[in-house]
């Protein structure tokens, strides 16, 4: 019998995903951990691999579809010795997410999909009236239903209940408790949402002449930043505390560093270490001593941190994103260095997997390279900080009552003011502060 | 000299506290019990189990007295209320001896005598077998005992509390009961079968006040018909005791007052966590309002101190303390039992008509932004119900309207007691409505009710 390949969930909370493109055509052999598609989510392209080998039957899913639901069928591999007529029977096509079971066939063709329409919606699951599901996913009926709700795949969920069994808190925690949570009345952010939404579309575009404009409509990075930092401006109080720091010794140190960095074989220098580098390091020995600001706002408590991830902003064509350094505290400038690199470069072309940018307790967001002395950056849960970080630039200063030059670089801090309260964001930045002056601490 | 150092020790063996042991020692526990007056608790001394007695000898009273509407003949019914006494008295002394026997079967210890915890893992005993004890985990079972009003402090002759009103010495001819919860509605509804004028006076607009209004609206009306009066809003200021009989003035939320002479009064305002002389202050367990703080698995904050049942706080009710207990037990094993869901612990009233009730009224699930889906179905349509002559009731569900879970259930009518619990298992198994639906109800029996009830909920009612 044909096997259906499903929409993947590229992470926890994936509901849906564009198809972006097919890499395989109708009727190509295919093994398994072939390369098959490529799917777009909010801020990756990843790629799909087959699991099973056979022949491409059908592409139910064109390439470029946007908004596919996870689990959607989006093709069906026919397995050896079946043709394409095994697919065109209604059969086939009606089979949920788990595969070959008598049940499944029992139903009903999904009229969505015998006609195979590129939009075409989750099909309809049977409801098993006992905990054991068609496919072996052991989980209670509300489990079930809350699961299908949220298009959340149960046989990615570890169950709680008894022997194993998915129950409707392990959906909760798994959503962060949106479907658990009885009050349904619109949060303050829809109904902020709701108020600031502005203008109506039409309306904005009646106010210029029709050919005076192109419209580039919004991909699903764009619709991301919109609601991520609106959501953060609307319901994280944030305030912000700058101070200048003279980088004289840092840049000093760098030149030094850089000049006797070691060759690989290729006479290449191992690492080319940035200012910025040296900020990533300088925040995360920071956040480590002071523990309190190395934390994440919960509503039922905090998580204090017990590493310093360091996520850095970087600007990407169409958007940016936010990687992640891990236990910064303990890298090296050098593997920092590196480790920004490959980053960044496949930030650009999109191929960063979700788990190298969710996450992370604080950010670093640097417009140093533009020449900005000094702006404010807005926090990214589940951060409580960010560091925007400004030029190095001459200054003149006053030093022991007298006038001097030296290169400052100012930083403002943005802090969640839940979970980082202004001593403390200032003692945050004093700490920084101090490594950025003093670059040796730095170099351990 | 007898053992004197346990695993798990526990003070009070009510049905928190004996059902505790037993799973205590099930699960390989040396275990102790502490009790001061008699195994069982009030539960099967002075609550649940003989009030049941009391209510049982009332019912069969009321079918008597209707025998001709089932084609019988019944004359001269009279009432020995020393015998319905000494039947209850009875039956609380066999279960109670029936635990002793559970005791001894299980290999607990059964120490008498009153506890104070006196440092962790200690507890002195005074009484008969007054002594030091040691255990490694200490949990307090010590339950709750009736809420005195000011003002209004029993004294055995003429204001009762629940002891008194279970052992009348012969049926007062009219009784002031206050507190329309449980417990005084079920004496109300005994002493009124049995011919006593009853008045009732209920502080909040509501009687039955944690029942579901629709449900609680329903109990009135029929305890009215009855010739129980109740006044709701509504406050005892001044008890005035006179010879054999009490007056007390009674003043409404406007302010009115009026005057009502009865010959006894039944305080029923509630009970409270006996916390009392337990040493618990010393040793730093937090208790609020009256009650020990625990978490789902029956944990004070003091290590090695845990609390179950009454008084570790509402509902205070016998199963909860069992199940609490049990848990509690499980936990110190390592078991990792589920915490206790007190969304999920199901509440009765065995009056004349029984009312049951597990988890959210509808009130509050809507307060609580649920969106609802509201099913009802009377007694009027079950083929069961007719035939037993008890045709007057409801059965109502409450449903998440997008998630079809199960909120609540909530009943009145014959027998209900016995039906609610199979919404209870279904909440626990988190079945939705389809699950309900999918399930097959034996005919003739009241619980079709309960299905009906669903289906009405879902817009395909079949039998009204």
């Amino acid at each position: 019998m044909p096997v259906n390949i499903l929409m993947p969930a590229l992470s926890p909370t994936m509901e849906k995903g564009n198809l972006a493109k097919w890499l395989k055509k109708e009727g190509d052999k295919i093994k398994a951990g072939d390369v098959i598609a490529e799917i777009e989510t909010d801020k990756a392209t990843m790629e799909v691999e087959a699991v099973d080998e056979g022949t491409l039957g059908k592409i139910v899913i064109a390439e470029g579809t946007p908004d596919v639901p996870v689990n959607q069928i989006i093709a069906v591999l026919l397995e050896e010795g079946e043709d394409k007529s095994a697919i065109d029977s209604p059969k086939s096509l009606s089979a949920a997410p788990e595969k070959k079971t008598a049940r499944l066939e029992e139903m009903p063709a999904s009229n969505a999909m015998a006609t195979s329409t590129p939009t075409a919606t989750v099909p309809k699951q049977a409801s098993p009236t006992n905990g054991k599901g068609p496919g072996g996913v052991f989980a209670s009926p509300l489990a079930r239903r809350l699961a299908k709700q949220s298009s959340i795949d149960l046989s990615r969920i570890r169950g709680s209940g008894p022997h194993g069994r998915i129950i409707a808190r392990d959906i909760g925690a798994l959503d962060g408790g949106a479907t658990m949570r009885a009050p349904k009345v619109p949060s303050t952010v829809a109904r902020l949402t709701e108020i600031t939404a502005g203008m109506p579309d039409e309306k904005v575009r009646a106010l210029f002449a029709e050919d005076s404009y192109d419209f580039l409509p919004h991909d699903s990075m764009r619709k991301t930043i919109a609601k991520r930092l609106m959501e953060s401006k609307l319901t994280i109080p944030h305030y912000y505390v700058t101070m200048d720091c003279e980088i004289d010794e840092l840049l000093n140190a760098r030149e030094e560093i850089n000049s006797s960095t070691p060759k690989t074989a290729d006479g290449k220098p191992r690492f080319k270490l940035s200012v910025n580098d040296f900020v990533i390091k300088a925040l995360a020995l920071a956040l480590i001593k002071v523990p309190d600001a190395n934390v994440s706002w919960l509503e039922s408590g905090m998580l204090r941190h017990k590493h310093a991830d360091v996520g850095v902003a970087v600007a990407i064509p169409g958007g940016l994103i936010t990687p992640i350094i891990r236990h910064a505290e303990e890298k090296t400038l050098g593997v920092i260095s590196n480790e920004m690199r490959d980053l960044v470069a496949r930030a650009r072309n999109r191929k960063l997997k979700p788990n190298e940018y969710e996450g992370g307790s604080s950010a670093v967001s640097n417009l140093g390279m533009y020449g900005v002395q000094n702006f404010t950056a807005v926090i990214n849960p589940p951060h409580a900080t960010i560091l925007a970080v400004g030029t190095g630039e001459q200054r003149a200063i006053a030093r022991n009552g007298k006038p001097t030059v030296a290169t400052i670089m100012t930083v403002t801090l943005s802090c969640d003011h839940r979970a980082v309260d202004g001593a403390i964001g200032a003692e945050l930045l004093a700490a920084f502060k101090g490594y950025i002056q003093k670059p040796v601490g730095l170099l351990a | 000299m007898a053992d004197t150092s346990f695993d798990i020790l526990i003070i009070g063996a009510g049905p928190g506290g004996y059902v505790a042991a037993i799973r205590a020692a099930q699960l390989g526990f040396k275990t102790g019990v502490v009790e001061r007056e008699h195994l069982g608790g009030i539960c099967l001394n002075w609550g649940c189990i003989p009030t049941k007695a009391l209510l049982r000898s009332a019912e069969i009273y009321r079918y008597l007295k209707h025998a001709k509407d089932y084609g019988l003949s019944a004359e001269k019914i009279g009432v020995d209320t020393a015998a319905i006494v000494t039947r209850s008295r009875a039956i609380a002394k066999r279960l109670s001896n029936g635990v002793g026997f559970l005791m001894k079967k299980n290999k607990i210890t059964v120490i008498d005598g009153s506890a104070k915890l006196t440092k962790p893992g200690e507890v002195q005993v005074e009484g008969k077998s007054a002594g030091i004890y040691q255990g490694k985990h200490i949990i307090v079972a010590t339950g709750a005992r009736p809420r005195v009003l000011p003002g209004i402090e029993p004294d055995k002759e003429l204001i009762w509390t629940y002891f008194d009103a279970m052992v009348p010495k012969q049926m007062p001819k009219s009784l002031l009961v206050i507190g329309s919860g449980a417990i005084g509605i079920e004496f109300a509804s005994f002493y009124r079968t049995l011919g006593t004028e009853v008045t009732v006076v209920e502080v909040l607009p509501q009687i039955l006040p944690i029942e579901d209004e629709e449900i609680a609206l329903h109990a009135r009306k029929r305890l009215e018909k009855q010739g129980i009066k109740f006044l709701t809003d509504s406050k005892v200021i001044v008890v005035d005791k006179q010879k054999d009989q009490v007056s007390a003035i009674l003043e409404n939320n406007k302010g009115a007052k009026q005057s009502i002479v009865a010959e006894r009064i039944i305080s029923a305002a509630g009970v409270i966590g006996n916390i009392e002389n337990l040493g618990l202050a010393a040793l730093g367990v937090k208790t609020e309002r009256g009650v020990i703080q625990i978490d789902g698995y029956g944990r004070t904050n003091v290590a090695g101190v845990y609390a179950i049942g009454d008084v570790a706080g509402p509902p205070m009710l016998a199963h909860k303390a069992e199940h609490e207990g049990v848990v509690c037990v499980e936990a110190i094993k390592g078991l990792k039992p589920y915490p206790v869901d007190k969304n999920k612990i199901p509440g009765c009233t065995y009056c004349d008509p029984q009312i049951a009730s597990v988890g959210l009224t509808e009130r509050r699930a809507k307060e609580g932004g649920r969106e609802v889906r509201v099913g009802r179905f009377p007694f009027l349509g079950n083929g069961k119900a007719i035939a037993l002559g008890e045709d007057q009731g409801l059965v109502k569900t409450i449903f998440d309207k997008s998630t079809g879970e199960l909120l609540g259930a909530h009943m009145i009518g014959a027998e209900v007691t016995e039906l609610i619990q199979g919404f209870v298992i279904a909440m626990n198994c988190e079945t939705t409505e389809e699950e309900l639906l999918h399930s097959i109800f034996p005919h003739p029996t009241l619980s079709e009710m309960m299905y009906e009830s669903v289906l009405d909920a879902y817009g395909r009612v079949i039998h009204v």
